[in-house]
């Protein structure tokens, strides 16, 4: 099993999964096209697989890196579209549109073919993510599956957004018909922002622990960071629970959070510093 | 045996008006006790009865040419039907053409309604009825199990089922668009008219079960919540209790508007979170138009219900001659593997003695 892992290298991989989500988008786009459902197996199917396929690629880069593979902006973007598919694949099943799978491929395929598209994300090797301490590793994959949270929450709340139009516009035949009920969409919306809130709590709350007791073990822009990302997804479930953000104002507030957390995502990136080069053996005449 | 030994004749709604299918529609001992007389008439060897509101249609095996005259015969003696009469709305297809037109009946392509889909449910009750009964062979077995099969397929491939066509199933439809699900959702009735009516019971086949009814006449109200099973409120109540509903089916003679936008506006600031449902049948409209403003509020009057079942209805006929293309095919396929059957069925016993002495229930 191993030689057939070692056959291919890490981005390889990750080139075989952002095609299995691209197909997933392409089949779909074309059912719609044609009037018709976008397969929620055919894509299901196609998104597992490319997870699998993706999670051998992250898991090669994982080994060579010896830690969670968040060194550069082109592993977070592939970790945060992995997170988003794994939270997918049970929501999916549960939740059983197809549509949410159209979308999930359209994200993913769009954040993983971007990254792989762009030599320059992963040309620099940055510091070793967050330390070599296990636990500031747990955090930061914590905080990064929440982002992959919050990408399916943004999601959902443009499939939120798409079914307000067309029931007041009253246009609900072609694909509009596929969508979920809109109270469905807006109960989705909720648990995804309190599940994605409480991961990135969870994830603060190692990170804090440590920082508190040796501020040098991680940078104070990366901590700030994440703490408004936190605070923003607080005040926004906070103004949902109490009535304040109702429906398109609320699913519109998560997609900004999500934007805001890409954008956190590149800051903190920005802010490590790379790695010096390392030494080549030179032989000497 | 001829391969024209399988028929179909009887009469439907695309040739025998509806005064005329009254006359000729069965009751359940009207139909059973037809069945015992059917299965004395020599050389019929197998046969099923299909009797809906649209359609009275018998599907049989016969020996002999005349076997379906004598059905005929029979039918029209048990309703006192002038048989020559008879013959002007009679539908008499032989061979594969009565098994395409099995399957186009179960697949709801010969329905009055293109696509309903319990005519499929009628075919298999009657298919059942005919099999528990012993009145049904290996022909017609595999006729209408491939028939069913092929009813699946049409549905399943094809846009034919899709959309409602009825107003008031459009607009249960819209709800279980906006609320996923109708067993939790409270609706209130307003009026106690037929549209209303017909509304509040498309709701209750669809899983609604908190329905309340208010009309100008609390009787009336109680009276048909009674029928429906529903509770009645006083219609004066229905601006002190709007919030409590999620959807109102406004179906009311009164001249003017009968929930106002403050009245809405008021509800919806004591329910933000759940959506607001307005059905407006009502002529002219009791629904201030305003109300669509509202957020997570939903306003659908007549104009709106009726252009969606219409944009149904014209997907579903676009979808017909798919179909036919399909169920011709299905067809064809079938009639080969039963036309040699109904070849070797010339030298089987007609129907057993227990069919033959049962009594009408």
């Amino acid at each position: 099993m191993s030689a057939l892992f070692a056959a291919f290298s890490d981005r390889t991989w990750l080139w075989f999964a952002a095609a299995l989500y691209f197909i997933g988008f392409a089949q779909g786009t074309v059912s719609l096209l044609r009037g018709g459902r976008p397969a929620g197996s055919a894509t299901y199917a196609l998104i597992a697989i490319g997870y699998v396929l993706q999670l051998v690629g992250l898991g090669i880069r994982g080994r060579a890196v010896g830690g969670c593979p968040l060194g550069n902006t082109f592993e977070i973007f592939q970790f945060t579209a992995w997170s988003a598919i794994t939270l997918y694949l049970v929501v999916g099943l549960t939740f059983r549109n197809s549509l949410l799978g159209y979308f999930t491929s359209c994200l993913t395929a769009a954040l993983t073919v971007i990254s792989l598209a762009i030599p320059a994300w992963d040309a620099t090797t940055r510091t070793h993510i967050f330390s070599a301490n296990p636990w500031i590793e747990l955090h930061a994959a914590l905080a990064v599956f929440s982002y992959g949270v919050f990408a399916l929450l943004a999601l959902t709340s443009v499939m939120f957004l798409l079914r307000n139009y067309s029931l007041k516009s009253k246009r609900l035949g072609g694909w509009f018909s596929f969508l979920p009920s809109i109270l469905d969409l807006d109960h989705i919306g909720v648990r995804l922002l309190g599940a994605g809130m409480a991961i990135l709590t969870l994830s603060l709350g190692i990170i804090s622990a440590f920082w508190l007791r040796d501020p040098s073990s991680a940078s104070v822009s990366k901590v700030l960071f994440a703490f408004v990302v936190w605070a923003v997804s607080l005040l926004v479930f906070a103004l949902r629970l109490r009535g304040v953000l109702l429906t398109k104002r609320f699913a519109w507030a998560c997609l900004a959070l999500f934007a805001g957390a890409l954008v956190s995502l590149v800051a903190v990136d920005r802010s490590r510093h790379p790695l010096p080069p390392k030494p080549v053996a030179v032989s000497l005449p | 045996m001829s391969t024209d030994g399988l028929f179909v004749i009887g009469a439907t709604h695309h040739r025998a008006p509806l005064a005329v299918r009254e006359k000729l529609s069965l009751s359940a001992d009207g139909a059973a006790a037809l069945r015992v007389e059917l299965a004395q008439i020599a050389g019929l060897k197998e046969f099923a009865v299909l009797s809906t509101c649209n359609r009275v249609e018998f599907y049989g095996v016969g020996a002999n040419g005349d076997t379906a005259a004598r059905v005929t015969a029979a039918f029209c003696a048990r309703q006192q039907f002038d048989a020559a009469e008879f013959e002007k709305f009679r539908l008499n297809l032989r061979g594969r053409e009565a098994v395409q037109h099995l399957l186009e009946v179960s697949s709801g392509l010969d329905s009055q309604m293109v696509g309903e889909t319990e005519i499929f449910g009628q075919v298999k009750d009657a298919y059942a009825e005919a099999q528990a009964r012993g009145s049904t062979g290996p022909v017609l077995n595999r006729v209408f199990q491939k028939g069913f099969q092929a009813a699946k397929h049409v549905r399943t491939h094809t846009a034919i089922t899709t959309g409602q066509v009825s107003v008031a199933n459009v607009a249960v439809d819209l709800a279980l668009t906006i609320f996923g699900a109708l067993k939790q959702t409270r609706i209130l009735l307003l009026g106690a008219g037929e549209i209303g009516e017909k509304t509040a019971k498309a709701f209750q086949s669809r899983g609604a079960a908190a329905l309340t009814v208010a009309s100008r006449r609390f009787e009336r109200a109680m009276e048909l919540a009674s029928a429906l099973g529903a509770s009645a409120m006083p219609f004066e109540q229905r601006e002190a209790r709007l919030a409590e509903f999620d959807v109102v089916v406004c179906a009311t003679s009164a001249p003017d508007v009968v929930v106002s936008h403050a009245v809405t506006r008021a509800a919806m600031q004591k329910r933000p979170a759940r959506p607001l449902f307005f059905i407006d049948q009502a002529l002219p409209r009791d629904v201030d138009p305003a109300v669509s403003e509202i957020q997570n509020v939903f306003l659908y009057n007549l104009d709106d219900l009726a252009k969606i079942a219409d944009e149904n209805r014209a997907a579903r006929e676009a979808e017909i001659a798919k179909c036919r293309t399909i169920v011709a095919e299905k067809a064809d396929n079938l009639w080969r593997q039963v036309a040699p059957q109904i070849e070797a069925l010339g030298a089987v016993a007609p129907l057993a003695p227990s069919v033959r002495h049962e009594e009408p229930a």
